[in-house]
């Protein structure tokens, strides 16, 4: 039997959209007041869903003790009360949602094994949210 | 096709433990949860069936039938219950959120009639929550 499971973990950290390349006033336009100099925070929520089969050992599809323990060690301790834009990730890309759910998603299929990575989600604030399924994927 | 979600809640009590794994791996695997006085949680369970809109009613499903299934075949059977005592899927069987999705939509599954269930989700605390498609 394949089931799906979904964590959520919750960080906040600081960014700012600026684009380098941009005008001034390309910048402006597009970001808005997320293009402020001085840069701005949010609470993130990010919500990562793994699956397999369930291991009629244990009932289990991966031990969230694992999963909770890797996303400390990899995700949060990297982003928890962090400037985005000063992160190696973030050198050449703009530290938007879209950028941050494929580096969230990149880390843990790198670095996670136990279980296989649908997809990472991350809501911005509650009126903003962001998935990534990988680059071949489709949603379910 | 439409998809029709319906969610409810429940609160019972569990314990992880299996018989086969030594008292010492029993803690390590599964922790606190192998306290075997059990704990509790509140449950809150979707269900998301789908289906060709009836022209003449406009439904994908009848939500009363719906709901009086899920009250008949989940919630008097698990709410307000030991799950590893009381819900006979258990007696063998360790009552994790993945097992409970899994009983969930083999309790619902022959009994819905005019919808096919497409999603069993089962949130054991609002930050973990398992999905089950009725895939083997």
């Amino acid at each position: 039997m394949k089931a799906y499971l979904t964590r959520r973990y919750r960080f906040s950290a600081s960014h700012r959209l600026h684009n380098d390349t941009f005008s001034e006033q390309e910048n402006k336009e597009t970001y808005g007041k997320c293009n402020n100099p001085h840069g701005h925070g949010h609470n993130y929520t990010v919500e990562v869903t793994v699956s397999g089969a369930v291991d009629r050992s244990t009932g289990m599809v991966c031990n969230l003790v694992d999963l909770d323990g890797f996303v400390a060690e990899n995700i949060l301790s990297r982003y928890d009360l962090q400037n985005l834009n000063v992160l190696p990730e973030f050198a050449a890309n703009v530290p938007t949602t879209e950028n941050l759910c494929v580096a969230v998603y990149e880390i843990v299929q790198r670095g996670f094994h136990r279980a296989h990575l649908e997809k990472v989600r991350i809501e911005e604030t509650m009126m903003n949210s962001f998935e990534y399924w990988g680059a071949a994927n489709a949603q379910l | 096709m439409v998809y029709l979600t319906r969610k409810a809640e429940f609160s019972a009590s569990h314990y992880y433990h299996n018989p086969d794994f030594t008292p010492e791996e029993n803690q390590r695997i599964f922790g606190k949860c192998n306290n075997l006085n059990g704990h509790g949680h509140n449950y809150t369970l979707e269900v998301t069936v789908k289906g060709a809109v009836d022209p003449r009613s406009g439904f994908v499903v009848d939500l009363k039938q719906l709901k009086e299934i899920m009250n008949r075949e989940v919630l008097d059977a698990m709410d307000h219950r030991f799950l590893n005592k009381e819900v006979p899927e258990f007696f063998n069987q360790i009552p994790t959120t993945e097992n409970l999705a899994i009983a969930v939509w083999q309790r619902l599954a022959p009994k819905l009639k005019a919808a096919q269930l497409h999603r069993v989700r089962v949130y054991e605390t609002p930050d973990l929550f398992v999905d089950f498609y009725g895939e083997v």
